[in-house]
């Protein structure tokens, strides 16, 4: 579809701001609708756009089979070792209020970087899921 | 720090792994993370058990919310009993599994077999842990999920289609579990366990709740394969790698069978269970007639893993049917049968992964002669048989001399004498495979088959020696499980 400007244009045009708009259900999650799945899923996204329009050796060129295996792991060690730590600090698994001097600044702390973690797995999941089906003419 | 947050890292440890396998993308590597989050799941399980029979139930707060809000975790004396179970399982596949899965598994994907084995692994612990109705549903999938790639991982054909035939079986299943806890949500507003079994009292007899418990028995009943919801199990077991079938014979179904006693013991109580619903009297005839039919189809069977999964479906008959006694005696054959069977279905199925190692294939026919190749293995095949069978000196006599008393205790003798006719039909499918293995000759040219290498046999041989220990040393096991029985029982007044 390389061939389309209007599409590839318009494509341009919306690819920052969905990037922009999956940070800010990332990050906004905890003051309003949002999280970690659904800003991984906006993100992952964007990418199939870019991947629909630009064709799919491009959007290799932008995120590995290597990279996506090692940002689908890392999100979920992140989520597991935020409880890590808080055990290490003296409470539960995943008891925030640990994690900080004061429990309001923890529990702020904890859930951002478990969302996170959310978020960097379903990105990265939702990307390999597509590549996983549209590599498939290639194999 | 680690004691008192163990009931968390029992599940954490082995979570943690898996995406430890997926980053460092190497079978060798991988496999020894396994193996050291395996054996620390191990270790965990046996010092939760020892800290249970010491000072009675544990219960966990995850996030340091208090109980009923918060998801806890609760290891009494049952939970114990099957984290040690399936732990240990997972210990023994682990140790056996590096020569098999060269065999069996592509050089590429060993990571992803160690990462879905831990993952497998996880959610069986994470069912039996925890102390959360929603909980178990959700580690259920994570089970779920991964012994469907587990068994797609098989070299054959329709490796695909019986993981993809599981997958929906096991998708309704669970679908209909998760009704289930819905409606009693709906009736409680609560989901921890306890919190339920508190409150459902008042609303017990509704239809909703009713309905929960129809949805909960049946979902339940696919997971663990009851005899007429057993198809999916079979062709899974059949195709699936030998180390995975060994593994899931071991641990998915009794885990599922876990579920079954905790919801209907713990949550509705067997008050109402069995009293107010006709639950007790569909098990039963459900088990028996399992026994039965599915004893009878082994018999018949030309693959020596096909053979063993019908038996499978059989046995799981055998611990339905102690739990359907709803007595302390039935309840305590039921869960000496879960820990039994494991030892030696697993035992049988690692000397089948022996064979396939070794002839490449697990039909009945090509076992001749093996008896004089492979003398070993046979030999703990035929050990762990007359397991199956219930010969004296051996697990499967202690769990069929449970289930004979209860049936006795309740006065129920057709009951009592079908579990000893049952076992003639163990004996004929144990003795095909031993009267082909020792009294026909091999065929030409077949002199190169030699033992399976010792990395095999030691894993092997340590649950045939468990199987006859286990046997000699009843306290163990039957003393663990009549204290298990009794809490259970004594729990819902």
């Amino acid at each position: 579809m390389k061939r389309h400007s209007v599409l590839r244009v318009v494509a341009k045009l919306f690819l920052p701001y969905i990037l922009l708009f999956a940070l800010y259900v990332q990050f906004h999650g905890d003051f309003g609708p949002g999280g970690g799945f659904q800003a991984g899923v906006i993100f992952a996204a964007a990418f199939i756009l870019y991947a629909l329009i630009f064709g799919l050796r491009t959007a290799h060129k932008v995120a590995s089979a290597d990279l996506l295996r090692i940002l689908m792991a890392a999100g979920l060690l992140l989520y597991a070792s935020v409880g890590i730590v808080t055990m290490l600090k003296g409470g539960a698994y995943l008891d925030y209020n640990f994690l900080r001097h004061d429990p309001v600044h923890g529990q702020h702390l904890g859930i951002l970087l478990v969302e996170l973690g959310v978020g960097v797995t379903v990105a990265a999941v939702m990307v390999t899921i597509f590549f996983g089906f549209a590599d498939r003419k290639n194999r | 720090m680690i004691r008192e947050n163990l009931p968390a890292l029992q599940v954490v440890i082995p979570l943690m792994a898996a995406p430890i396998c997926i980053l460092f993308k190497n079978g060798r590597a991988a496999y020894g993370i396994a193996l050291a989050a395996t054996l620390f799941a191990f270790g965990a399980a046996i010092s939760l058990l020892t800290q249970v029979l010491g000072v009675g139930p544990i219960s966990y707060e995850l996030g340091g919310w208090a109980a009923p809000w918060g998801i806890e975790y609760r290891v009494d004396y049952l939970s114990g009993f099957v984290l040690v179970l399936v732990s240990g399982m997972g210990v023994v596949v682990q140790l056996f599994s590096p020569a098999s899965i060269k065999r069996e598994i592509d050089e590429e994907k060993h990571y992803l077999f160690h990462c879905a084995f831990l993952l497998c692994l996880t959610g069986l612990l994470g069912i039996v842990i925890t102390g959360d109705a929603f909980n178990v549903f959700v580690f259920l999938e994570i089970s779920a999920l991964s012994s469907y790639i587990l068994i797609s991982l098989g070299k054959h054909r329709r490796a695909l289609t019986s993981a993809y035939q599981y997958l929906i079986m096991g998708t309704i299943g669970s679908t209909f579990i998760l009704i289930g806890i819905g409606l009693l949500y709906m009736m409680t507003g609560t989901l921890n366990m306890a919190d339920i079994a508190a409150r459902i009292g008042p609303v017990a007899t509704t239809r909703t709740v009713l309905a929960a418990f129809a949805f909960f028995t049946v979902g339940v009943s696919i997971k663990m394969a009851l005899f007429p919801l057993h198809l999916w199990l079979p062709n899974a077991y059949a195709y699936a790698p030998s180390v995975v079938t060994a593994f899931l014979a071991a641990t998915a179904t009794k885990v599922a069978v876990y579920v079954l006693i905790r919801f209907t013991f713990t949550i509705f109580g067997e008050h109402f269970a069995f009293e107010e619903t006709p639950v007790a009297t569909l098990l039963m005839p459900l088990a028996l007639i399992g026994i039965v039919v599915a004893s009878s189809i082994a018999i018949f069977q030309k693959s020596v893993k096909r053979m063993l999964a019908y038996s499978s479906v059989a046995q799981i008959g055998y611990i339905v049917l102690g739990v359907s006694f709803v007595s302390v005696t039935g309840l305590t054959g039921g869960i000496v049968h879960l820990f039994n069977h494991a030892l030696m279905k697993g035992g049988l199925f690692l000397a089948v992964a022996c064979v396939v190692l070794r002839i490449g294939s697990d039909r009945i026919d090509d076992f001749a002669g093996l008896g004089r190749r492979m003398p070993v293995t046979m030999f703990a095949f035929v050990v762990a048989g007359l397991s199956m069978i219930g010969v004296p000196l051996t697990v499967g006599f202690i769990s069929k001399w449970f289930l004979i008393q209860a049936a006795i205790e309740k006065g129920w003798w057709p009951v009592a004498a079908l579990v000893l006719l049952s076992s003639l039909l163990a004996v004929a499918y144990i003795w095909r495979v031993v009267e082909i293995a020792y009294f026909r000759k091999p065929p030409e040219g077949e002199d190169r088959i030699t033992e399976a290498p010792v990395s095999m046999l030691l894993p092997m041989g340590a649950l045939i020696l468990a199987t006859i220990f286990f046997g000699l040393n009843t306290e163990a096991t039957a003393g663990v499980a009549r204290q298990a029985a009794e809490y259970l029982m004594g729990a819902v007044r």
